[in-house]
């Protein structure tokens, strides 16, 4: 389980473009759980997924994971449990590094790196097996450079990396939004797969309603730094693009009132 | 002529370990560290004062090495640690160490053609007419010995790490490393390479001196640069070999252009900046504004 309680986040504080990010945000995460999150332009989204991964700190609060308190944890220690997908496909993979070398770096992910060789032989023909699930040729192209491949094949790679030890969360920051339609499907239907596949509890943040709708089993809607909307399983399946879209709208009044009052 | 070209040879060959270590910081690291020019001196001062005072060469060349280790250190620890620009934090340690150099040497220039160096005895051993010859054997012998190691080292989990964050460092945090810690073993690794070559090249020429770095990073430069032109091949073994043949080249083209009437040995300096601003304007004109991958 993820417990996230109480977190708060404001950037230049103190000063006049002081921003209350994230605002006194809890919420509670089953095992197993895929939960795809909705909101406006800085509504703290991705500053909620830094804060989960560590690369942004806290002000206040805390983050735990199982029966561990990784609120103080540095980011790099933290990827022991935690797995990303960026929303730039440049971000999840090394362009100078061939595919091998790039899936070697992610099977290692949360371990101490030693002098040992930095991939073995028995490995490669491993990471040769699961690049075939991704359907995309790239099992013919260990040996080459990830700065050679697309995208798309870039995205899918850093998908596959991510999952190569199974984490306890895995964060997807809008990972498909960089990509054209059709790839953005593959990279998607993808990532149902291998989430299903790995049971793994996923925060996914999309900008397609349609999609937070149809994939995972609980949806949660954030505005100025809070959960406004949180629905899970039968509840949410039943949900329209339009009670969305009049969400949207609801909430941004609501907090203008709320603003102007407060 | 032949005399220039053995020279250049020789020169080109310990000064190749140096432009080694440029390549670790400028091309893996991706960061411009001014640390070089005096972890060049460093290394001289260190060598020159321990074999004056009676050190093995052997031994003092391997301080020397240590201390360029330490000065790279110090850089990466003013970069990550204390969050200084990287560009900063070597500018910072190459104006501090001009300090050091001067309080390790006590003066500005100590002369070694009165001592043992690791050149003359092995001149003496293998009965060679002169140190070049030494030096050139000890410069392939060297060279050969870093090439192996360090593409071992570029191939172990370690290494990895080292070359991730220097294309991306959000991918080798998300993946569990500390990226402080790699780019200090990488700047330490860089300058440890520049100081050894700084004491060499120090023994070749009879005297350490306090200004011997002015301009390492340029010469550096311009040995990786011509590599680079000469093999496109972006393995790490080629490049290395490349950069070999790029520092004697170098110095072939420096012995020649010297002989040249309207230049003088002064103007150096300028001439190889001029190659290096061209060369590095020209590689970078031809790429498209931003590295884009195909699609």
């Amino acid at each position: 389980m993820i417990e996230i309680k109480n977190i708060y986040k404001t950037f230049h504080a103190g000063t006049i473009n002081e921003n209350r990010v994230i605002n006194d945000l809890s919420l509670k995460i089953d095992d197993g759980d895929f939960v795809t999150v909705i909101g406006g332009n800085g509504a703290g989204k991705s500053t909620l997924l830094n804060l989960l991964a560590g690369s942004l700190t806290l002000d206040s609060g805390e983050i735990l994971i199982g029966d561990k308190n990784i609120t103080k944890m540095p980011e790099n220690r933290r990827a022991k449990y935690i797995a990303r997908v960026f929303q730039d496909p440049q971000s999840g993979t090394c362009k100078d590094l061939t595919i091998a070398e790039n899936m070697s770096i992610a099977q290692r992910r949360g371990k101490i790196r030693s002098l040992k060789k930095g991939i073995y032989k028995k490995e490669k023909e491993d990471y040769q097996k699961k690049l075939v699930s991704l359907n995309l040729g790239l099992e013919k192209r260990l040996e080459a450079k990830v700065g050679l491949l697309s995208g798309g094949q870039r995205q899918a790679l850093t998908l596959l990396m991510a999952t190569l030890v199974k984490p306890e969360l895995l964060l997807l920051d809008e990972h498909t939004a960089a990509l054209d339609p059709k790839t953005a499907k593959t990279v998607l239907d993808l990532t149902e797969k291998i989430v299903e596949e790995n049971k793994l509890t996923t925060i996914m943040i999309t900008h397609n309603l349609k999609d937070a709708i149809t994939i995972g089993n609980r949806l949660i809607m954030m505005n100025h730094g809070k959960i406004v909307y949180d629905v899970k399983g039968e509840e949410k399946a039943k949900l329209e693009v339009q009670d969305l879209l009049r969400l949207y709208d609801e909430e941004d009044a609501g907090l203008s009132d709320v603003m102007l009052f407060g | 002529m032949s005399a220039i070209l053995i020279s250049a040879l020789a020169q080109g060959m310990l000064w190749a370990i140096m432009a080694i270590g440029i390549h670790v910081t400028y091309r893996i690291l991706n960061i411009s560290d001014l640390t070089s020019e005096s972890a060049f001196a460093l290394g001289g001062a260190v060598v020159a004062t321990a074999i004056v005072a009676g050190v093995d060469p052997i031994l003092a060349t391997l301080l020397a090495t240590v201390s360029g280790a330490l000065a790279g250190f110090v850089t990466g620890f003013l970069h990550t640690k204390l969050h200084i620009p990287s560009l900063l934090a070597g500018i910072l340690s190459m104006t501090g160490l001009y300090s050091v150099n001067l309080r390790i040497m006590g003066k500005a220039n100590i002369p070694l053609n009165m001592s043992d160096t690791i050149l003359t005895n092995l001149s003496e051993l293998l009965g060679f007419a002169r140190d070049r010859d030494a030096a050139i054997l000890l410069g392939i012998v060297v060279s050969i010995i870093i090439v192996i190691l360090l593409i071992w080292f570029f191939n172990t989990e370690f290494g990895f790490s080292i070359v991730a964050t220097g294309s991306n460092d959000q991918m080798i945090r998300a993946n569990g490393v500390n990226s402080d810690l790699t780019i200090i073993a990488g700047l330490m690794l860089s300058n440890a390479l520049i100081a050894l070559s700084g004491a060499l090249v120090s023994q070749y020429n009879g005297y350490a001196d306090v200004g011997q770095g002015i301009g390492a990073i340029v010469v550096g430069l311009a040995s990786v640069i011509i590599g680079e032109v000469i093999f496109k091949n972006k393995n790490l073994f080629i490049t290395l070999i490349g950069i070999i043949a790029g520092s004697v080249i170098y110095r072939l083209i420096v012995a020649l252009v010297i002989n040249l009437d309207f230049i003088s040995a002064n103007d150096m300096r300028l001439f190889t900046a001029i190659i290096v601003a061209v060369a590095i304007s020209i590689t970078n004109l031809k790429k498209p504004k931003r590295m884009k991958t195909h699609d």
